[in-house]
């Protein structure tokens, strides 16, 4: 009897059973790079607002601190939202005709709020306090980016909860001093790990990995 | 192998079908409500009532003012804290008009705003502190008040510093201890330093 195949479709089989193992991983892991990438997460997408609302414009070219439109930071568990009596503070004069702004107006007007988009959207069997973070050293920036470099705001990390716990594990790579936690230009020392495991001692910053933690 | 894409695809359109946990059926702070004809879920105080512990009845330190006359003195020790906490909160809240220096030079005048009055005219500098508490807290000209960005204390503190403020723009040598005179050689800025 004949030999159906051919001697040399051995090397064939071995390696294609050594290439489905590879097919296999491959599949493997383009199904986590999906699930981290902004199609899943939505970080990097900037967000259509009721108003072209720039944080870019406020925070960089007219120097406004973060805590004075996000007043409640420091102290409670989100940073607030402004009403719209903040807005027009400066823009009862400044901009005040300006077509872009009427639903501002139009807001103060009617005693209706301006309906702006959640842009960090955590889920919600996550609790999350931003006065713990804040009054500890976690600077804004270390979440949310360079807000003073984004014109329509977008989510900057995963908000994963593997990022979560990146922090939480070893909170030193990112904690920054007290006083630099609202500068938006602070960057991380070249000696942060060393400078961040002081700051951690000085601060008694715990590293908090139960699950309570954030699930409660 | 077709079925493990197809497995894949599965795997990855599946992760988005259930969000009932992600959107539970409740409330976070100043989402939107169906419920209330004004669509807040957070609401605002009924008027005319007082919750338990806020009746605010120390006109010195929640107005500024003794009958009606501005109180000249503040309502509590003005400590170095304090003074620090002023500090901060006046160049959050205050220096984007008055600038730092309180001439009122601030990037939001630069943009076109109405120029407030320097601190450093002679009304303003004889002004009692509780005349620019009372200005924080009802506005003034095109100043809209500060009441809900700025919790009272730190009114005060700010009142505080803008009092530093004036000292020190009309200050002369002969008004620095002589121990700490040297230092001015040095080019220190006391407002460069971080309190915090």
């Amino acid at each position: 009897m004949s030999q159906i195949f051919h001697h040399s479709t051995n090397t064939l089989s071995r390696f294609s059973i050594f290439g489905g193992a590879f097919l296999a991983a491959g599949g493997l892991w383009l199904m986590l790079e999906i699930t981290r990438s902004p199609y899943v997460t939505n970080a990097g997408v900037a967000k259509e607002q009721p108003v072209p609302f720039s944080h870019a414009h406020h925070v960089a070219d007219v120097g406004i601190d973060c805590r004075y439109c996000h007043t409640s930071v420091e102290k409670s568990a989100t940073a607030g939202i402004p009403p719209t009596r903040t807005c027009m503070n400066c823009h009862t004069q400044i901009w005040a005709q300006s077509p872009m702004l009427e639903p501002v107006r139009e807001s103060l007007r009617t005693d209706k709020s301006i309906e702006w988009v959640k842009v960090n959207d955590l889920p919600d069997f996550v609790y999350f306090n931003h006065s713990a973070h804040v009054n500890k050293g976690v600077g804004c920036t270390t979440c949310h980016g360079r807000v003073d470099k984004m014109p329509l705001m977008w989510q900057e990390k995963s908000l994963q909860m593997e990022w979560c716990l990146d922090c939480h594990r070893a909170p030193e790579k990112y904690v920054r001093p007290k006083g630099e936690v609202f500068n938006v230009a602070w960057e991380a020392p070249k000696n942060q790990l060393e400078e961040g495991r002081k700051l951690v001692k000085e601060y008694k910053i715990r590293t908090r990995t139960s699950c309570s933690t954030c699930h409660r | 192998m077709r079925r493990l894409g197809l497995l894949c695809v599965l795997v990855v359109l599946g992760a988005a079908c259930r969000q009932d946990m992600h959107d539970q059926p409740r409330y976070k702070a100043l989402a939107k409500s169906d419920f209330y004809p004004d669509d807040r879920s957070a609401r605002p105080l009924v008027a005319g009532t007082v919750a338990r512990g806020w009746l605010r009845d120390d006109d010195a330190l929640y107005k500024g003012r003794n009958g009606q006359e501005l109180v000249t003195t503040f309502p509590f020790p003005i400590t170095s804290e304090v003074m620090a906490r002023g500090q901060q909160r006046f160049q959050i809240y205050c220096t984007p008009c008055h600038g730092r220096l309180g001439n009122g030079e601030g990037m939001v005048v630069q943009r076109g705003f109405k120029k407030p009055t320097s601190f450093h005219i002679d009304r303003l500098r004889d002004a009692p502190p509780g005349y620019f508490f009372d200005v924080m807290t009802n506005g003034f000209g095109a100043m809209s008040d500060y009441a809900s960005q700025v919790p009272v204390e730190d009114r005060w503190a700010i009142v505080a510093y803008v009092k530093a403020l004036q000292l020190s723009q009309h200050a002369s040598v002969d008004d620095v201890p002589e121990t700490k005179r040297a230092s001015l050689d040095a080019h220190e800025s006391p407002s460069e330093q971080d309190h915090e």
